[in-house]
């Protein structure tokens, strides 16, 4: 229960940022990546004021040895640079790119009453499943 | 560059900031968006409710948000809906085959200097760039 609870309060300050920095505006994050175009470079301001804290927050919180909830932190150990990361990376930024929404910002649109992140929810989820028929892994 | 909004964003990114820190101290997670919807896919129970919980909160944050402050959100009309399909299916099957995306690799991941958070990050920022130059000036 208490996980919930975390898992709620910290949810909702996220679904605050994004929309706070307008994330959730498609134009904005296509206007990040068209430097070519009528630039935005906003988005790279919102990853250096979550950086500026989870850069330092991080570094105290992982010399623990569990966090505060929990026995054990449920982080990815890997470290080498493989192909599936390369290429589902690229694969996602086309994406990004065609639609102008990742995975956040289209959850925080069901709070906007936006309608684009209804079919984007289903067509992510269709990826996931086919994904998952490809790589039967997991 | 008339749209840049350097504070709202960087203000934003903050509470982001914070709540991926609030999810890493207390509960030991990392705040990646993608994994907690594709986790909700046959996931054992104990996984389940906080992942939909988070996100629940995401919907609940990002409504009482543009109660206050309606000017900040800007609806989209008439965007083609088979390119949010496409877009939508690229999003979901990369970021599965990458392990994360923007939140995950981009905030959590670089900020424990994951070298494949640094390069998956690189990767979709830059083929994010070819892909909208190609479609707003090359096709558009």
């Amino acid at each position: 229960m208490k996980l919930i609870i975390v898992a709620l309060i910290s949810g909702i300050l996220f679904g605050i940022g994004l929309t706070l920095s307008q994330m959730t505006n498609p134009y904005k994050v296509l206007n990040f990546l068209d430097i070519a175009g009528n630039w935005d470079p906003s988005l790279i301001f919102v990853m250096l004021g979550a950086l500026a804290v989870t850069m330092i927050s991080f570094r105290f919180i992982l010399k623990r040895s569990y966090p505060l909830f929990d026995k054990q932190f449920y982080i990815v150990a890997k470290n080498e640079i493989d192909k599936p990361l390369v290429m589902g990376s690229a694969i996602f930024g086309i994406g990004w790119g065609i639609a102008g929404y990742c995975p956040g910002p289209v959850i925080a649109g069901l709070g906007l009453g936006n309608s684009e992140s209804v079919v984007m929810i289903l067509a992510i989820y269709f990826g996931f499943v086919i994904h998952r028929y490809l790589f039967a892994s997991k | 560059m008339e749209n840049f909004t350097p504070v709202s964003a960087f203000s934003g990114g903050i509470l982001i900031g914070l709540a991926a820190t609030l999810l890493l101290l207390f509960n030991g997670r990392i705040a990646g968006i993608s994994g907690m919807m594709s986790g909700l896919m046959g996931a054992q129970r104990s996984e389940f409710f906080w992942r939909l919980a988070f996100l629940a909160g995401i919907v609940i944050g990002a409504f009482i948000f543009s109660i206050i402050k309606p000017e900040f959100y800007l609806p989209r009309a008439n965007y083609p809906v088979w390119l949010l399909v496409v877009g939508g299916i690229l999003v979901g099957f990369g970021t599965r085959m990458g392990n994360g995306c923007t939140s995950g690799h981009a905030v959590c991941g670089i900020a424990r200097l994951s070298l494949r958070s640094i390069v998956a990050t690189v990767t979709f920022m830059a083929t994010g760039f070819i892909t909208v130059f190609i479609v707003r000036h090359l096709l558009g």
